[in-house]
Order: structure tokens, then C-alpha cells, then sequence
């Protein structure tokens, strides 16, 4: 399994997140049961539900912010402090060391049509308050298809990427409502597209939801997701 | 015999009621936080809202209301009882309220550290706290969440179905989903306590369901609540055809989803609607009530609101008070305009269109200058200086035509708003119901109640105007189109358009 360490570019950032390492190691050794809402991916690939959303994910354990949702404090945490994006598309069971800790990537399909971060996080004894979570999926298009949108919605802010260009963001306090971040008319490559997101949640609950829209703004159903290929 | 001295006192006084008192959300001590349904018992309305021991407010009218103690100083212990404490915590907060029968359920949130909360009963026989029954019994919690399941057990909303007479409690906030249980109707308890309770909607809190014509509605609040004028709370619902749903909104989107089509946002001076409650008045007429995050009139504290409530395509859309202004009062029925029986003249002048045969012009005239709106002092030097009769004709904009409401300070009111003065625009000439059940329309307004109107939206967006009183009469009396030229004063008929009537902006 790849290890790799994330230099947090602000160094104070990872500083006051290491004396919470201990304290989450010793969280993570109570079990709980598992999240009611997410299984270990069995098969190949996750067909988009009936409605379109995106259901199989990999899912960081969640890094400690300080919970602010203002568009400033997002950035600074999803470009600055914690840019998981800069590191390379990681695996099931993969690790990152952050701040002091090491985060696991756990792979999920969510039984929904959201991924509740919270069954996520409460399930492996991890903070679900003041955190930051990062997710990725491959979407598989059938064919290329331009003009098409992702649209998300999530608790709380959160930003996303489709192959690495930015696609839309949500800030401050907020449910998760469907289709409410869209992005920009997309193109989605024939075979493979990376969808990345980074999720910012303060207090309660937090999930996310994703699809893609057509030209017409209705839900594509004809994708698939899947896990990154090793 | 009024000596000159004080008639003109008294003249003085009256029109000082009227000066600009800005039009408030409502009258008195308003300022609450999730008020509970505003329920009426014996003429008197009660409202129930979060604080400690869960604070009363009262009022006579519905317009002007007052603060009276709290529910908890009522209940043995004075606070919530150890069940309720043990599966929540010792707070009280977003009650609300029902009869069913000749009993009183008030349900109300306790939590502890949310999640995990619970919802208290109290059981009470009378709502006046001035009656030798007034007591309220603490009945246990009925519903709660451990801190850990997909539920946060606080604000609940209780409904009696019309149909069959069954009682349902939902409750829930962000944290998880809205939840709906079923009640005994005779002891306001869970009818089926081990029985799991029914998932309806997510993404909100302050839910409440009504009905109507076969759908049942589940009304929640959206958004963030508690920051004043940062609040972004809003009201949105769903409709189903059975009490446990699903909740679809316009778009279809099941509230489960987070679906959820507005019915009220922040507007005017009033930031984050939340809470809502329905209030039945009968004969068609409803309102609704709600809080406010921020009233900005009243430096942006939290308020109590109770507007009309209105229906348009199978939906609820919140109806406005009525605002001070000048109008044409046109009846929905006939379609012609109430106003003062006087010869009236056109607006412009009489012109003709020009004669014939006349020699074309050597150049084209300009165009001609607009005509401005007739004013009552250019053309009232005819007006009887006594009082006139009522009438209504097709409206032509003439000033005879055209009405002026303003609220009246020290009045009185009803539900949601004070009593209005109706006056020709420009005079003092104001409506009247006169002993007889017809209308006047006198030179000046005095302040008596026959000359003092309630106006209250209809279902449809119609108004029906009321007098507050009528001499000699022995039962409530609406303005009412008997033909298409005369108004009179008839009970409402809530199945008919004679007594809707629309008011237009001239």
C-alpha cells in the first residue's frame, strides 16, 4: 500500500493538528458498528443510480479545520493547508500522512443517493465536527459527451474537480440539496474522467451528492463509476 | 350637547390615532422565538414559544398581544418531568399546542446535548390561566433520539386528520430526518409506542402538516435559524396523498431528498420566516403564523406574524396583510367599483373626439400631454357637505372612486392586523355601516367602530371588509355586492363572490 506524506505548505496549519493525532488514535480503537448507509465495493463497477448520482467513492479519514465556511477560509484549507489534490490518485487502503496522523482511503458505495459523511466518520470513531473530507471517483463515459454538467449538493461547503479543472464550489453553512452547485457546460472523455471533491463540514450532520446533467439538464445514467485502477 | 371645545378635541384626537404609526407585524409584545399554532379559546388567542418554562403570550384580538408568565409555572415541579429529562435534557423549547376534545396536548422539545433530545407532553383541561382549571400535567416524553440514530427529537408539530380523526405528532431538525408517529387521541401519548416511527422529509426542522382537499401538506423550515438578520430561514413544503407520505414537491422531489417548494422567504422588513402554524378562522377563512429571525421595525429582534393564508393550484402561498394605501375597492362579483354617489366627471375634462368633415390640418398636431390622475379637490365642489350614499359603478379612475385604508392606532384589531379607516382619497369622507345594515358615507371620521373596517384576504386573494360593528346587529356583517350598483351589509357566504372584493392599486 503507498504511503505518502502531504507537506502541509503553512506550517502552524499541521502543528496545531498534531497533539489531536493522539487523541484520534485512541478514538479510532473503540469499534463501532458499521455506517448503515455504506458497503465495500463488491464489484467492478457502480452503475449511476436510476436519477444519475455518483455512488462509489474514495473516502480520506477526516482532517481536522477549523470548521469556518467562508469562501476564504475553504480555499485556504482545500489549496493551502491540506491540498490533497496535489498528490497522485490513490487506492483503496492507501495511506497519507497529515499533520501527524495517518489518514487512510477507504473505499465505499453508498446504498443512496448521498454519501452520509457523518455515518462515514461516526462508523470508524473519527471526528465528524471541524473536519475536512476528500473524495475521489473515476467516472466511466460510454462514449465522449460534451456539454454536460456535474451538478452536486453538500453539507456543508465543498469544492470540486472533473480531470483536475475546477468544476464548481459551495460555501458557507448549508444542507445538502440536489443539483446545487452545477458546474459549467463539460466535456467527459470517452472512458475514464477523474471527479474529485474536498467536503468542509463545522457541526452535525454532512453528506454530498453527484451527477451529471445533459445538455437538457437531465440526469446522465449511462456512466458508471469505479475505483482508480492500480 | 358636545360643546365646540371638545368636538374639536376630540376630532384632534381621533386624527392623532391615525397619524403615520408605521404598519407593525402585529401590536404589543410580539417578540417570541418558534411560536407553538396560535390556538383560540373563548375569544382569547394563546401562543406558546421556546424559553425557560416555555413563555405564554395572549391577546384579546389576535392584533395586539401581551407576554403572561410561562407554561411551566402551571406544572407540579415547575419544570419538565424526570422521564422527559432523562431520555432529553432540562430545556424547552418550539412547543406546540392542540385540542382534541375537551383536553389540551402541548408538546414541546427538551433536549440535552444534540442530538439527543426529546419531545415532553403536558396534558391541561383549559388554556386561561385566570380559570380555577387551569393546570398543566406533565405526560411523559412521547418521542426522542438516543444521539446517535438519524434523528434529532426537537420541534415538534402535532395534526388531527379531518378525515378519520387520528392525531400525529412529527418532529426532527437537521440532524437526521424529519419523523411522523401516530398519538391516541385520548391521552395525546404514542398510540403504538414500540412501533418505528416513519421517515418524511430531511434538511429541516420546524415541521408542521395541515390538509386540505385531499392532500396532506408537510410545511418545514429551511435554512439557518438564531442569527438575526443573518438568518436565511425560509418555509418550504411537500404534498402527499396519505399522512405518511411521501412528501413531493412542485418539482417532485421527495422531501426525503431535501425537496421542499417555497411558501415564504425573507421579504420587505422581515428577514428568516420560520415555524409555521396554521390558524382556522371558519367560513374559508384561514391564516397562518410564523416567526421572524429579524422584524427590522422593531430593531431586529425576533417576532410573532400572523398573515393570511392563501390557495392557488393545490398549493398554500402566504397572503399579505393589508397595507395602508389608496385603492379601488371592485367587487369580484359584479365587477364594478364601490364609491360616493356623486355625478362624477371624466378624468381630463369632457372632451369630445372631434368634429367631421372638418379641412385636414397643414401640419400633424402634437401628440397630446398626458392627462394626470383627478384629483377629489378639483372636482368635489359638488359633494353633498353631509353624508352620501354608497354606490358602485364601472370604474373610471375618478376620484369618487378611489379609496384610502390607513391603520387606526388604539383600535383594536384581529388576527395578523389593526382596524383600517376607508376614506375618499384626498378627504376625510370615510365608510360607514349604519344602523339599518347599509352604508354611509360620512364627512368625517370620528372613530367610531361602525366607521372602523377589518379587512381580511381570502383564500382566492379577494378581501372581505367587515365593520367592526354595526348598530343593532346580531351578527357579523360583510360588505357585500347585492347588485351591481349597490353595496349593502351581509352575513359572509363563504360559498358565494358577493362579499369578495378586489382591491386594486389605481
Amino acid at each position: 500500500m503507498a504511503r505518502l506524506v502531504l507537506m502541509a505548505a503553512v506550517c502552524c496549519a499541521a502543528s496545531a493538528f498534531a497533539a489531536l493525532a493522539a487523541e484520534d488514535q485512541e478514538r479510532a480503537a473503540a469499534a463501532r458498528p458499521p455506517a448503515p448507509s455504506l458497503t465495500r465495493p463488491a464489484s467492478p463497477v457502480k452503475p449511476a443510480g436510476a436519477d444519475g448520482f455518483i455512488q462509489r467513492w474514495l473516502l480520506l479519514d477526516p482532517i481536522r479545520v477549523p470548521g469556518q465556511l467562508t469562501e476564504a477560509a475553504v480555499r485556504s484549507a482545500v489549496e493551502k493547508d491540506f491540498p490533497v489534490m496535489a498528490t497522485p490518485l490513490p487506492h483503496d487502503g492507501d495511506t497519507l500522512a497529515v499533520g501527524g496522523s495517518e489518514l487512510k482511503w477507504h473505499a465505499v458505495d453508498t446504498t443512496r443517493y448521498n454519501v452520509n459523511l457523518y455515518h462515514f466518520a461516526y462508523a470508524l470513531n473519527k471526528p465528524t465536527t471541524n473536519v475536512l473530507f476528500w473524495a475521489v471517483t473515476v467516472v466511466n463515459a460510454p462514449r465522449e459527451m460534451s456539454g454536460v454538467r456535474l451538478a452536486i449538493g453538500s453539507n456543508a461547503a465543498s469544492v470540486w474537480w472533473v480531470n483536475d479543472v475546477e468544476a464548481t464550489a459551495l460555501y458557507n453553512d448549508r444542507q445538502a440539496v440536489i443539483d446545487d452547485g452545477v458546474s459549467k457546460r463539460l466535456t467527459l472523455k470517452a472512458g475514464a474522467n477523474v471527479v474529485r471533491a474536498a467536503i468542509v463540514n463545522a457541526g452535525g450532520a454532512t453528506d454530498f451528492c453527484a451527477r451529471f446533467l445533459d445538455a437538457n439538464d437531465r440526469p446522465i445514467t449511462a456512466l458508471t463509476a469505479a475505483l482508480p485502477a492500480r | 350637547m358636545m360643546s365646540l371645545g371638545s368636538r374639536v378635541s376630540r376630532v384632534v384626537a381621533a386624527a392623532a390615532c391615525v397619524l403615520a404609526v408605521p404598519l407593525r407585524a402585529l401590536d404589543g409584545q410580539p417578540g417570541l422565538h418558534d411560536p407553538s399554532t396560535v390556538i383560540a379559546e373563548n375569544g382569547k388567542y394563546y401562543v406558546y414559544a421556546t424559553g425557560n418554562g416555555l413563555p405564554m403570550s395572549i391577546s384579546d384580538d389576535g392584533w395586539t398581544w401581551r407576554r403572561a408568565g410561562s407554561v411551566m409555572q402551571a406544572v407540579p415541579g415547575g419544570k419538565p418531568g424526570p422521564a422527559v429529562i432523562a431520555r432529553g435534557g432540562n430545556n424547552t423549547w418550539a412547543p406546540d399546542v392542540i385540542r382534541v376534545g375537551d383536553k389540551y396536548f402541548l408538546y414541546y422539545a427538551a433536549p440535552g446535548t444534540q442530538p439527543k433530545a426529546a419531545i415532553g407532553l403536558l396534558v391541561g383541561k383549559t388554556l386561561d390561566p385566570g380559570s380555577p382549571d387551569y393546570t398543566w400535567e406533565d405526560a411523559g416524553p412521547v418521542a426522542w433520539s438516543d444521539g446517535v440514530e438519524d434523528s434529532n427529537a426537537i420541534d415538534p408539530g402535532v395534526f388531527r386528520d379531518p378525515t378519520n380523526g387520528t392525531l400525529w405528532l412529527t418532529y426532527g431538525s437537521y440532524f437526521g430526518y424529519i419523523r411522523l408517529v401516530e398519538l391516541n387521541p385520548k391521552t395525546g401519548k404514542r398510540l403504538y409506542p414500540d412501533r418505528k416511527a416513519v421517515d418524511v422529509a430531511i434538511n429541516s426542522e420546524a415541521s408542521i402538516m395541515i390538509f386540505r382537499d385531499g392532500w396532506y401538506y408537510l410545511l418545514v423550515t429551511h435554512g439557518s435559524c438564531c442569527q438575526g438578520a443573518n438568518s436565511s430561514y425560509n418555509i418550504r413544503m411537500g404534498r402527499a396523498k396519505k399522512v405518511t407520505g411521501p412528501f413531493l414537491d412542485n418539482m417532485g422531489v421527495d422531501m426525503l431528498q431535501g425537496g421542499g417548494k417555497l411558501f415564504l422567504g425573507s421579504a420587505g422588513r422581515y428577514i428568516g420566516p420560520g415555524h409555521f402554524g396554521l390558524l382556522d378562522l371558519g367560513d374559508g377563512v384561514q391564516k397562518f403564523s410564523c416567526h421572524y429571525e429579524a422584524d427590522l421595525d422593531r430593531g431586529g429582534i425576533s417576532v410573532l406574524d400572523i398573515r393570511p393564508l392563501l390557495w392557488r393550484d393545490g398549493w398554500p402561498v402566504a397572503g399579505e396583510n393589508a397595507k395602508g394605501g389608496t385603492y379601488a375597492i371592485e367587487s369580484a362579483r359584479t365587477g364594478t367599483a364601490l364609491e360616493l354617489a356623486v355625478q362624477g366627471v371624466p378624468v381630463g375634462g369632457f372632451r369630445g373626439r372631434g368634429g367631421r368633415g372638418a379641412p385636414a390640418p397643414a401640419a400633424p398636431a402634437p401628440p397630446p400631454a398626458p392627462i394626470p390622475p383627478q384629483d377629489a379637490s378639483q372636482v368635489s365642489a359638488n359633494w353633498p357637505a353631509g353624508p352620501g350614499t354608497a354606490r358602485m359603478a364601472p370604474y373610471m379612475l375618478q376620484a369618487q372612486q378611489q379609496w384610502t385604508i390607513t391603520p387606526v392606532a388604539n383600535a383594536g384589531g384581529y388576527p395578523g392586523s389593526p382596524f383600517f379607516k376607508i376614506t375618499i382619497a384626498g378627504t376625510d369622507r370615510t365608510l360607514a355601516a349604519t344602523p339599518d345594515r347599509e352604508l354611509a358615507i360620512l364627512p368625517a371620521f370620528t372613530g367610531a367602530p361602525e366607521q372602523l373596517w377589518r379587512i381580511d384576504q381570502l383564500a382566492d386573494g379577494t378581501y372581505r371588509l367587515m365593520p367592526k360593528a354595526v348598530p343593532n346587529a346580531t351578527e357579523p356583517l360583510a360588505l357585500s355586492a347585492v347588485g351591481s350598483s349597490m353595496p349593502t351589509l351581509a352575513k359572509f357566504d363563504p360559498q358565494g363572490d358577493r362579499q369578495r372584493w378586489n382591491m386594486r392599486t389605481p
